[in-house]
Order: C-alpha cells, then sequence, then structure tokens
C-alpha cells in the first residue's frame, strides 16, 4: 500500500494533471531555501518533486580552517534555534575523538539547557503551525508564553540565542543557587500552562478539522523513509536518540520515546499526531529538567579548564569521533577527524535533522490540497526562514506569482469554510 | 478556553515593553536633551540581566599581549598590534560568545551589560574597542 502512495505513476496520470506547482527555492513555510515541484489534479496534489541545496554555506569547510574551539561556535550558527543541538553533537564527537572526560556537573547542566531549549523550540513551532492555520491569536499566546523559558536561558547562559553554553571537556558556567529558583519558577509557569496548551491545540475543534488525517505518514513509510524526532515518533515509531543511545543526563532519567498513544491516540501520522508529540515532549522535558536540578551532582565544570591546555590537548589528539544528540527537530549527527599536531579538523561532517525528514515530506503531501500545503510544510518542523512569495505556473505557459499572504488566506478560507 | 484567555487580555497589560516614547518625536536629539535637562521623562531601558555578555570591555594596562584570545576568537574580531603588543576588537564583527574573556590568563578582559550597539558605521567609535580612546582604525579587519 505505502509503495504505491510513495511511487506514484505520473505518466499514467499526465491527463488528469492540469497544474505543475513550484514552491521554493525560498518560501516561509521552509526552514531553509528548498524547492518543491507539485503536480495537481485541479486541488488535489498527485506528485511531489525535492530539490534541496540552495542554502549551502560552505560551514563544514570553514571550520576545517579553525581551531577546535572556534569551530565550537561556527557550529553554534549552523542552526538558529538548535542552537544548543549542534555544539552538544560537536562537542561529544570531539570528545570521543581526542579522548576526553565531561564532569558529571558538566553533563547535567548541558542536559538542562538542551532540555530547555526543546521547551522553546516545541513552543514556537506550535505558534507557528497556528500561524499557518489562520489562528493568529493562538500564534501571539503561544509565543507569548514562550518569551518565560527565552529569558531564563537568557539569565543561565548570557545569551538569548546561541548561548555558548558549552565547550570541549565541560561547560562554561554553572547553574548556580541562586538561579535554581529561577528555574524552577520557569518550570512551574510551564507546568501550569501545559492544560492551556492541550485545551488550545488538542482539544480545538477547528485544529482537529484541518490537521486530523492531514499529512499523513503511516508507520511502515516512517520506517521506509527513515524519518527521524518527532516526525517519526508522530507516526508511532518508538525512536529517540535519548532512550536508544542514553547519553549525558539522559542515562540516569530512562527517557522514553512519546508517541500519540501516550495521549490515547491510535497513531496515524498525520499533523494532528505532530502536534500531540510536540505538545507531551514539553512536558517530558519539564520532568527531565526537574530531575536533572533536584539530582545535580558537585564537581567541576571542566575537565582541562585553562584554555591554553585544552588547545594543546587538542592539538595532540588523533583519531575519529562521532556525536548524536536529540534535537528538537530530530537527531543530530556530526562526525569529526582529528589529526596530531594540526590545530584544525582534519574532517567534519553535520548531518542536521531536517535532512532525515526531507523525504517525508513526500507521502504526507501525495493526496492532500494546495490549502494544505503550509501546515503540511510545516509539520516535520523545518524553521521559518524569510521569503515572501511563490510562483504558480501553469502548463499552458501562463505565469503568475502567488504572494504568500494569498497562500495563507486559501488556509484561512478552508478552515472557515469547514468550520462552518 | 481560548475565549477566557482572551477575555483576560482585555485588562491585562500588554505582554510587550514600551517604546521609549509612545510618539515618534519630532527632533529625537532635541526629546534627548530634554531629557537630559529633566523636562520629559522617557520608560526607561527594561534592566540587563545579570551576567549578560554584551560588548567585550578592554584594560590595555593589564594586557600582556599574549595573543589567547585572538587564537580562540570564532570572528576574528580580534587584531593583534605588534607595536604596542596590545589588541584592537571590532565589535561590528563580534558573536559575543566571550570566549575571549575566559581565555585571557590577566583577566584584561570582561563582559559588560552594554548591548545597544546598533550603528550606520562599523568603524564608529563605539565599535573599536582598542588602547587609547577614540581614533578609530582606518584600516579594515582583514577579509577571509
Amino acid at each position: 500500500m505505502h509503495n504505491e502512495r510513495i511511487n506514484i505513476d505520473l505518466e499514467a496520470n499526465k491527463s488528469a494533471v492540469a497544474y505543475s506547482i513550484p514552491i521554493g527555492p525560498t518560501h516561509p513555510a521552509l526552514k531553509e531555501p528548498i524547492r518543491f515541484s507539485f503536480e495537481l489534479d485541479g486541488e488535489r496534489i498527485v506528485g511531489v518533486d525535492i530539490k534541496p541545496g540552495f542554502a549551502h554555506r560552505g560551514i563544514e569547510y570553514m571550520g576545517m580552517r579553525r581551531n577546535l574551539i572556534q569551530t565550537l561556535y561556527l557550529s553554534e550558527r549552523i542552526c538558529g534555534i538548535c542552537s544548543i543541538s549542534h555544539p552538544l553533537a560537536f562537542t561529544m564527537a570531539v570528545e570521543h575523538a581526542a579522548g576526553i572526560e565531561v564532569p558529571p556537573r558538566a553533563q547535567a547542566i548541558r542536559t538542562i539547557i538542551g532540555e530547555l531549549e526543546r521547551i522553546h523550540s516545541h513552543i514556537l513551532w506550535a505558534g507557528v503551525g497556528a500561524h499557518e492555520l489562520g489562528f493568529d491569536t493562538l500564534l501571539h499566546l503561544t509565543w507569548n508564553v514562550r518569551e518565560k523559558v527565552m529569558d531564563l536561558l537568557e539569565s543561565l547562559t548570557g545569551n538569548r540565542v546561541d548561548y555558548a553554553i558549552p565547550i570541549i571537556s565541560g561547560v562554561r558556567r554553572d547553574i548556580p543557587e541562586e538561579k535554581v529558583h529561577l528555574a524552577a519558577e520557569a518550570l512551574d509557569y510551564y507546568k501550569r500552562l501545559l492544560q492551556d496548551l492541550i485545551d488550545a491545540f488538542l482539544h480545538d475543534k477547528s485544529v482537529e478539522m484541518r490537521t486530523k488525517n492531514v499529512g499523513v505518514l503511516t508507520y511502515d513509510e516512517a520506517i521506509a523513509l527513515c524519518a527521524i524526532g518527532p516526525t517519526a515518533r508522530a507516526s508511532g515509531v518508538k525512536k529517540d536518540v535519548r532512550q536508544d543511545w542514553p547519553y549525558y543526563g539522559f542515562a540516569d532519567m530512562e527517557v522514553r520515546a512519546i508517541t500519540p498513544e501516550d495521549f490515547g491516540r491510535e497513531p496515524v501520522g498525520d499533523v494532528y499526531d505532530n502536534i500531540i508529540v510536540r505538545v507531551l515532549e514539553v512536558a517530558q522535558s519539564i520532568e527531565i529538567i526537574e530531575r536533572c536540578l533536584e539530582t545535580m551532582p558537585s564537581g567541576e565544570l571542566m575537565s582541562i579548564p585553562k584554555i591554553p591546555a585544552l588547545l594543546a590537548a587538542l592539538k595532540k589528539a588523533e583519531g575519529e569521533g562521532i556525536g548524536r544528540h536529540e534535537a528538537p527537530r530530530g537527531e543530530v549527527f556530526h562526525y569529526i577527524r582529528l589529526e596530531a599536531d594540526v590545530e584544525e579538523p582534519v574532517a567534519w561532517k553535520v548531518r542536521a535533522p531536517t535532512y532525515g525528514n526531507l523525504m517525508a515530506w513526500v507521502p504526507k503531501f501525495l493526496g492532500d490540497e494546495i490549502a494544505d500545503i503550509p501546515i503540511i510544510a510545516a509539520s516535520i518542523d523545518p524553521c521559518m526562514c524569510c521569503m515572501d512569495r511563490m510562483h504558480f505556473v501553469s502548463r499552458d505557459g501562463d505565469q503568475s506569482t502567488r504572494l504568500k499572504e494569498e497562500l495563507v488566506r486559501l488556509s484561512r478560507e478552508k478552515t472557515r469554510r469547514i468550520c462552518g | 478556553m481560548i475565549f477566557a484567555t482572551l477575555f483576560k487580555q482585555l485588562v491585562r497589560r500588554p505582554a510587550t515593553n514600551p517604546f521609549p516614547v509612545k510618539y515618534m518625536p519630532r527632533s529625537v536629539t532635541g526629546l534627548l536633551g530634554k531629557v537630559a535637562a529633566g523636562k520629559a521623562s522617557i520608560h526607561p531601558p527594561i534592566p540587563a540581566p545579570v551576567d549578560l555578555r554584551g560588548k567585550i570591555a578592554y584594560d590595555a594596562e593589564k594586557c600582556i599581549g599574549c595573543q589567547l584570545c585572538v587564537r580562540v576568537c570564532p570572528a576574528k574580531v580580534i587584531e593583534f598590534l605588534p607595536e604596542e603588543k596590545k589588541i584592537r576588537m571590532y565589535v561590528a564583527r563580534c558573536t559575543f560568545c566571550a570566549q575571549c574573556v575566559d581565555a585571557c590568563p590577566v583577566d584584561a578582559l570582561a563582559t559588560t551589560p552594554d548591548f545597544l550597539l546598533a550603528d550606520t558605521d562599523r568603524f564608529s567609535e563605539n565599535l573599536i574597542v582598542q588602547a587609547a580612546p577614540g581614533a578609530a582604525a582606518a584600516a579594515a579587519p582583514e577579509e577571509e
């Protein structure tokens, strides 16, 4: 069944295909510049082709011309929202290659900041999803509550984004006693808020009508296409790096992959299931941070605290290492190779979570309508970028440009139509 | 439930921070002059959190010219001046990771809560940190 859905025969359907719509390379519903070509039969999507490769910044090459401490901050800038996930995977890879131990307290702090980032990222995603459906009120309410965790991150790390907290061999800043109450206060705030989030997103009639059975990725498709992160978990695949390959503080936590079953729903893999997984993961992150704060081990923050000593140790190091971290969007993977007497990494490879979920878009789009494109594109949580229009090109050569606003209007009209 | 939240919004204060003034003044410098003279008031800025990583302060007296900060700076903000054995920082390039502050062996560098650094000229006096005040550098930092 699933194979037929993926390999839809375009040639056979040619007479029925009236339009081909390219979306991208730059478009607001997309994380990075990427190009979609949709084949349409009336309103229904019968084919989709994805062309990535417009956002190559050569970051890996730049990293190979800098020493490892400089490269660490470069890795932070691969993604603005996952701005702790990449450094965590990077430091893990370098520590693996160089055989450096991380003190337990540093591991706990890395876990806490990583989970705080998951809270802010999932709440940000919920707001974006609401916006795509036409609920701008909900967007502003969600982003308002997100400020609490942003403020907490700012007071814990000194930066609102790009926290610059992990460093090879440990972390750079402690969470002192006087700041623990700030964290506890924010966590209490989100615990109180959780029921509101569930009510606003999961028990709302309009959201249910727009997201249930829209953008379906079945269990088999998720396995076949190697989907990762919340996208795979929404299809019922119990896959989570924190569960399967525990690292840092997660080893003691027995983290369990969250699937829609935890909400009492048989996993379908639609957009609604994506919302369930992300909202429940906010609750899971709160739990993990609370346990980390309770059981925070004491001790030093860095196993090699002096920067010259650290640079010297890294220069001597030789070998390869990998780092894996469960970012808010799925598994992020870093590979690094070091050679003795070379300050720069000899090889550095990054696989960001969206890459793993790209192909999941294909079965998600097939069979749905044009007005569903924004919410389905957003459902795998690609970062919103800075572009505001798309092209509709019909087969007979008639070209027109549709602004993003028009697409959002179509989406809103559909909400209004089906809600009466 | 969302309606309850929306009705509460009616009586709640806005979540956003107020601008310094409600309307654009005819002359910004005129208004600032009045504020300085105590004739007008503006909304005070929101206090920056403790330990914010803002603009880096440089104490040239303490600096020993070891160049450790130059080595760790990811954005290549810091230029070494070999004659004086001091450094010059181009703040326009700075990413505010404060790794140089951690690396400095003599505590010549420190973070400040100063974050309002927008400027039309990336070599303006405010955006160059160096030993002697003033005398903005004419030379651009070395390109990649």
